[in-house]
């Protein structure tokens, strides 16, 4: 409750963010629509809507190419856009804000190319316990590629790192090795909701000369992101989960390193001059964008960012942080329900499994009470493998979400659990 | 029991079923007591080999084919079970409708009677619901055994 105070004195009242989001008046089984499954994919308020509408009534036409207005609007919408992005996230200039399809076409970039710049065989790629698979494969196949070594920093019962405890090699020694090339590491998980020492651990990279990337896809939505300060050389998330369209991401990268990674995918808008011997490349961030980018997608990503900005990145962040404050309360008064991550750091997200209830049973029958959860092994079955589960049921929360709305979730489990024991 | 029906009939049976139960509470109860009534499959017949791709929950579905006398009049007899309550009241449905059939009868089956038992959502191409790969496993089974 002190929380919730809280995030009414930094300036939110849920009461009149809820009718900023339409999909909220939505019935589901004749039922309010109670969503709690912003870790997914977030819900779009009204003003990105209008803006991704607003594009296309008015300003829609092809970017950089044209001499026409609309083309010129339409790039100068792009572009403000990008200057937004740059201003939330804190990068040093626009160009180092790379547009992708999401956080996985992101690290897909970033692994390919950083697989053809700095990868020999023997040299290692450093990724931890809790990736989602898009922060895992991605590297897998640069590995293959490379003949390079992929590490695992393990993970503790509580859902942190156990950085210390890498198979293979002394506790003495930490988790980076003069082979070390690459870290790769997700700022929040997905799953278990912790938030990882990020800025720690790449201050430790760097003296160890290992170009580090991290998956934001989670944090974005939650955290006050500087990039500068965590001093990462690359950072990837998507917009769907921050407030913004699907199929619209973000790479950014140090300017430096963008300058020296080769193109992964390749066509147009991103040439500079391209004859049949020898292609030369645009200038960053156009080297790593192309074809015609989502366009729409972008504005709505730009007016999310103002949206969030306007709404108080701390206000939200207190208010998610007093759901997950009472759900964990709450839900560990049902018998047999085991929360899975109990870091000391969390952002609102909580997984949990409850003895003898399977959890496409229980999202079932939430889902005939009108409540949206997530359930599987929320692409991190390594993570299920290191829990010895094979799935759980998944809240995460948006600050459009009320203390009543966890009431409504644990009443609902009861009589889901009721019915299936 | 079951020769005496056929496969529309023994929908229609389970239709008729649901159609009293007007609660959700009271049609989950009722699929999960599907799943209560279902024949326990053989040990050795519960394994990978037999789990049904495109579940969120596991569901292992058996198919052995019964001959019979006039060649061409064989029937399919399927066994399943599942670690979810639910899938397993759904294959559970299943089983009772398409078990000991001939082939032809299992392709050609509707499966229309799903949508009117109020059990439409698990039809969507959604990857965790498993209902139509389940469906298509058993019309596979049938397809192999035919010809």
């Amino acid at each position: 409750m002190i929380m919730n105070t809280t995030a009414e004195h930094l300036g939110l009242d849920v009461e009149r963010i809820r009718p900023q989001f339409p999909i909220l008046n939505e019935l589901v089984h004749g039922r309010p629509l109670v969503y709690f499954d912003n870790a997914a994919s977030g819900q779009k308020p009204l003003r990105v809507i209008e803006a991704v509408d607003g594009y296309y009534r008015r300003i829609n036409a092809n970017v950089h190419r044209g001499v026409h207005t609309l083309s010129n609007l339409a790039t100068e919408a792009q572009e403000a856009a990008r200057e937004a992005v740059r201003d939330h996230i804190n990068a040093k200039h626009a160009h180092e804000v790379v547009f992708t399809a999401g956080t996985t076409a992101s690290l897909n970039l970033a692994a390919y190319s950083l697989g053809q710049l700095l990868l020999k065989p023997g040299d290692e790629v450093l990724i931890t316990g809790m990736e989602h698979h898009a922060n895992i494969v991605p590297w897998q196949l640069a590995c293959e590629r490379h003949g390079a070594v992929l590490k695992v920093v393990p993970v503790t019962e509580q859902g942190e790192l156990d950085l210390a405890g890498i198979p293979g090699q002394a506790r003495t020694d930490g988790p980076f090795t003069d082979r070390t090339k690459v870290l790769a590491i997700s700022h929040v998980s997905n799953t278990l909701g912790t938030i990882n020492p990020v800025k720690e651990l790449v201050a430790e990279a760097k003296r160890h000369g290992t170009t580090t990337v991290v998956d934001g896809a989670q944090a974005v939505p939650h955290l006050s992101v500087d990039v500068q300060d965590l001093g990462c050389d690359l950072y990837a998330f998507s917009g769907h989960k921050m407030y913004a369209p699907t199929g619209i991401g973000v790479l950014y990268g140090r300017e430096e390193l963008l300058e020296r990674m080769p193109p992964w995918q390749s066509g147009g808008e991103m040439i500079d001059r391209v004859t049949f011997e020898k292609t030369t490349y645009a200038k960053l961030p156009f080297k790593f964008e192309a074809g015609t980018p989502h366009i729409a997608g972008i504005v709505g990503l730009g007016e999310a960012v103002r949206w969030m900005h306007d709404a108080g990145m701390a206000a939200m962040a207190a208010q998610e942080l007093a759901l997950l404050e009472h759900a964990t309360k709450e839900l560990l008064q049902i018998d047999g329900l085991r929360i899975i991550g109990t870091a000391a750091k969390k952002v609102g997200v909580i997984s949990f499994t409850i003895e003898g209830v399977h959890h496409y049973d229980l999202g079932t029958l939430l889902d005939q009470q009108g409540i949206a959860v997530r359930t599987g092994h929320h692409c991190t079955q390594p993570l299920m493998d290191r829990f010895g589960v094979n799935g759980t049921t998944r809240a995460s929360f948006a600050p459009f979400n009320t203390l009543a709305e966890v009431d409504a979730l644990v009443a609902a489990a009861r009589r889901a659990v009721k019915l299936l024991r | 029991m079951q020769e005496t029906s056929t496969l529309a009939q023994a929908q229609q049976e389970v239709v008729d079923e649901f159609a009293m139960l007007s609660d959700w509470q009271d049609r989950y109860e009722q699929l999960i007591e599907q799943g209560k009534d279902l024949a326990l499959i053989a040990p050795e017949h519960k394994v990978d080999g037999n789990l049904v791709r495109g579940c969120q929950s596991r569901v292992w579905l058996h198919a052995a084919y019964r001959a019979s006398a006039p060649p061409g009049t064989g029937t399919i007899h399927f066994t399943a079970d599942s670690d979810a309550l639910i899938t397993k009241g759904i294959v559970a449905l299943l089983v009772r409708v398409y078990n000991d059939r001939s082939p032809q009868e299992i392709i050609g089956a509707s499966t229309e009677f799903i949508d009117r038992i109020g059990l439409r959502e698990h039809l969507s191409p959604n990857r965790a619901n498993g209902l139509s790969a389940m469906i298509d496993q058993m019309k596979r089974y049938a397809l192999a055994y035919t010809g």
